[in-house]
């Protein structure tokens, strides 16, 4: 039975990979209009938790269950993406052979079958839609490059870019900062917010700092299960979450880490 | 407005085919310059040129290697190959037109399978159908599965050679390893005068032209970007929301049934249609005349068929035992020298002159340099209202902008 | 130790450095600065060889390096992390540390402790496939990898991307202590202006493919970098 009010609900999930167990009986949701965190170690499990997401990994136990009642365990990734879920992925997989503008066509919210690739229209109001978009990620002067050609942190900006002409109800974003200098990191961060108004937002971050400034809540998870989860500020302070990801050095006052 | 384009890209280079082969070998065939044979024998280039089409779809855009193509190649030869023989035959026991081998072989009824092959548009028909339902049924077996990459390319010579031994038994009631040959009559006209053969090849020019045309549409439009896509990186576009599997059957079907043209083509003008030339060896000839050729270029898949069957007529009859290690040479020499085969020589040479290092990605707007200003304008909001009349103009630009996206890749 | 003059170069068509000129010195942190798209990845492969310059020079210990291979420049202790956890997918834990230990030519050599106890999450997963780590840990192995090759002068790439706070912070000290022996110097593209402020000697601010700002962290005005790194 899905959680009133969430977005996706994720019910005793457990994954194994060669014997090891990734994820263990996890369960997790996210609202609709929220921006939740989701951080940990390294190895804790936190993309293989957006990979069940979306499908592109199936878990051994449980079941995910999207808006009233979608069970997304059955559906294949492009169906689970059609009912309204966007991934960006950790390391940036953007279509290096085309370009910026052609990126962004192929992710534009419109019908994904056969007949419409072949005879549906390009015009116009495609351009109205794909130029703010790379207006809003300073990406308009490199409209026509081919994405290969893209800085790392400019391909993360194209592959965010193609997630929201997706127009999709719940965002799944792995490091999307990764790469990208203090300011452009809070533009990113306004960005999310932005988004999260309307939609849902999950986040897989490292930084810290991004995190206090967008997220709603955290959901901290190591080795395969939740360790904790709440406010930025009660996180920070867990004892627990400092021992295995924050490390005792960590400053947790904004001031002293400012930069 | 992109439809526009798809159409320009595909009519402009199409048009100049139309004029090279429609008019202009025609012509100096009518002048004497080129005689009947060799204009027959370019008939033959064409008809195979349209099998390369395919192959160049599936496998320079799509990604698709396959090693069976000239199974439906088979397909569309032995369809019309079955046609021309019972138009041929002389009478069987119970009054029906029945070839020559089956009476030899016992058979005294025309099989079932053989009946519909009776009549022309039929034939034409099965010579496309056949081989895009195999292709479909095919395609839903594998790629359905995930099966890709190599495993698919192994599974596709399997194919072929199953095919192959098949066609090769004369249970098969297809003229065993002979195959259908002696062709004689077409609509009553024979088969070997030279203006059968020259309105034979006509057909074939027009159709590939045609094919030619229909297939750069296909790659200027979305489907070529999605096709190009695919071929890049497939799991980006899966969780883009395309159904892979779809796409996929779809240009491996639309492959086949050029090949199966190809075939229908072919055959006529040959005269004979054997299991020699719809097993592995075909297969795999085809891959190296669109490599040769340039993959993704389209062009360059014609070039390639056209080039290296010309060099094998012109070479076997001097030395026929050389053919073999020539062939293989140039596939080799492809893989070394020449990647982007004959069509991308004239950009690897320019590059080597400038002596700078290829980059794997051209910016095709170099050097553009971001002012701050108009960058943190822009920028600044995300509720970015739908652009005022500055907009348009950056509309325009971006719609205006060249697309150079099928670079010998 | 490493000295670059004049340093132009392209991609094709498109120039993307201008003119550059760097200093390294043996024991200096130097830090590349710079929004994304300014050239820093560019600068870091011209030095490794995998971008031709079309003019300019890049001499390290003396000797000119634009005339040199790749593989010849590690040879002659250039060590290098691109950005992206380029790791050996198919190989574990174990042979991709190994890779390391043959390019420095001691192949029957072991893989020094100091490494564990930098990366401890590397020790557990030693006969795992490179591909089966998280992004993460990949990061962690390919910094690891580099540093067993023991160069003099290493080349990091937004290191710190993806990486836990808690081992950032150990990644920041094996870094003070490697400053403190002296021997390496380590040319360091950072986008956490923190983690860079406290390690680097000096700093370079990039824009647009050319140097625009250098000198020694206190000296520079918070507010001149900020208006490069700014949008």
């Amino acid at each position: 039975m899905a959680k009133q009010g969430s977005i996706v609900y994720l019910e005793d999930i457990t994954v194994s990979f060669d014997g090891f167990q990734v994820l263990r009986g996890v369960d997790f949701y996210v609202d609709h209009g929220e921006l939740r965190a989701l951080i940990g170690p390294n190895g804790a499990g936190k993309t293989t938790l957006l990979d069940v997401i979306c499908g592109k990994v199936r878990p051994a136990t449980g079941r995910v269950i999207f808006g009233d009642n979608t069970d997304l365990t059955s559906l294949e990734e492009h169906e689970i993406t059609m009912l309204g879920i966007g991934r960006k992925f950790q390391t940036p997989s953007v279509f290096k052979h085309l370009t910026l503008v052609e990126n962004l066509t192929l992710a534009l919210h419109q019908p994904r079958g056969i007949w419409s690739t072949l005879f549906g229209a390009v015009g116009t109001a495609q351009i109205d839609k794909i130029a703010p978009t790379l207006a809003t990620l300073g990406l308009l002067e490199k409209a026509h490059h081919k994405a290969g050609s893209l800085a790392h942190g400019e391909m993360q900006w194209l592959e965010i870019g193609m997630v929201i002409v997706q127009e999709p109800a719940l965002f799944l974003l792995d490091e999307p900062v990764a790469g990208m200098t203090k300011d452009e990191r809070e533009r990113t961060g306004q960005l999310l917010q932005h988004l999260a108004q309307n939609h849902a937002v999950l986040v897989v971050e490292h930084d810290m700092e991004f995190v206090r400034q967008t997220a709603h809540r955290v959901t901290v998870l190591h080795e395969g299960s939740i360790l904790c989860e709440g406010s930025v500020d009660m996180v920070q302070r867990d004892p627990r979450v400092v021992e295995v990801y924050l490390g005792r050095g960590h400053k947790v006052d904004a001031h002293d880490s400012q930069s | 407005m992109k439809h526009s384009l798809a159409w320009k890209n595909a009519l402009i280079p199409g048009s100049i085919l139309a004029v090279l082969l429609l008019i202009g070998l025609p012509l100096l065939n009518a002048l004497g310059v080129v005689s009947d044979y060799y204009l027959n024998l370019f008939g033959k280039y064409l008809a195979l040129a349209i099998l390369a089409l395919g192959m160049d779809l599936i496998w320079g855009y799509a990604g698709i290697l396959s090693l069976g193509q000239a199974i439906f190649f088979g397909c569309g030869a032995y369809a019309m190959g079955m046609y021309l023989m019972l138009q041929s035959s002389g009478q069987g026991v119970y009054g029906e037109r029945i070839p020559d081998f089956m009476v030899w072989n016992r058979v005294t009824t025309l099989p079932l399978f053989w009946k519909p092959f009776q009549y022309f548009p039929l034939a034409v028909l099965l010579a496309l159908a056949i081989p895009a339902v195999a292709a479909c049924i095919f395609g839903v077996l594998t790629f359905r599965r995930r099966v890709s990459g190599t495993y698919f390319a192994i599974l596709t010579q399997a194919m072929a050679f199953a095919t192959w031994l098949m066609c090769n038994r004369n249970e098969m009631n297809l003229g065993g390893t002979n195959g259908l040959t002696d062709f004689k009559s077409l609509f009553g006209v024979s088969l070997n005068t030279p203006s059968t053969l020259r309105v034979l090849y006509l057909v074939t020019a027009l159709c590939l032209v045609g094919s030619f045309i229909a297939c750069k549409w296909l790659v200027g439009s979305k489907m070529g970007l999605v096709l190009t896509a695919m071929r890049d990186q497939e799991q980006r576009l899966r969780f883009l929301g395309y159904p892979i599997a779809q796409y996929k059957i779809f240009i491996f079907a639309l492959a086949a049934a050029l090949a199966g043209l190809s075939g229908a083509l072919y055959a006529p003008q040959v005269g004979i249609i054997t299991p020699s030339q719809i097993g592995v060896l075909p297969s795999l000839e085809v891959v190296v005349w669109v490599a040769t050729g340039g993959r993704g270029t389209l062009i360059g898949a014609l070039l390639g068929a056209v080039g290296i069957n010309a060099a094998r007529s012109l070479l076997t009859a001097y030395y026929p035992e050389w053919w073999p290690i020539i062939l293989g040479g140039l596939f080799v020499g492809v893989v070394i020298l020449f990647p982007d085969g004959l069509v991308g020589i004239p950009n690897q040479l320019r590059q080597r002159l400038r002596r700078t290092r290829a980059p794997l990605f051209e910016r095709s707007v170099p050097g553009s340099v971001p002012s701050p200003a108009t960058a943190s304008a822009e920028g600044a909001q995300f509720n970015v209202p739908p652009f005022p009349a500055t907009a348009s103009a950056e509309g325009r630009q971006l719609n205006g902008g060249p697309s150079p996206s099928g670079r010998g890749l | 130790m490493l000295t670059i003059r004049n340093l132009n170069v392209s991609y094709g068509d498109s120039q993307v450095l201008w003119d550059v000129h760097l200093d390294v010195s043996p024991g200096q942190v130097v830090c590349l600065l710079g929004r994304n798209g300014v050239g820093k990845t560019t600068l870091l492969k011209s030095i490794m060889g995998l971008l031709t310059p079309r003019s300019g020079s890049i001499t390290f210990h003396g000797q000119e390096l634009t005339v040199l291979s790749p593989d010849e420049r590690a040879r002659r202790g250039i060590g290098y992390v691109p950005q992206g956890r380029d790791i050996f997918p198919d190989l574990t834990v174990h042979e991709n540390l190994r890779v390391g230990l043959v390019a420095r030519g001691v192949s029957n050599g072991t893989i020094p402790e100091e490494i564990f106890q930098r990366f401890p999450v590397l020790q557990t997963m030693l006969s795992r496939k490179g591909g089966l780590l998280s992004g993460g840990q990949q990061q962690q192995l390919a910094i690891a990898r580099a540093l067993v090759t023991q160069p003099t002068l290493l080349l990091l790439d937004e290191p710190t991307e993806g990486i836990q706070p808690s081992i950032i912070l150990d990644i920041e000290e094996s870094i003070q202590r490697l400053k403190q022996e002296g021997h390496m110097a380590i040319l360091l593209v950072e986008q956490y202006l923190d983690f860079a402020r406290r390690l680097a000697d000096h700093i370079y601010v990039m824009e647009q493919g050319t140097i625009v700002l250098e000198g020694k962290m206190p000296e520079l005005e918070e507010d001149a970098v900020k208006r490069y790194l700014a949008v």
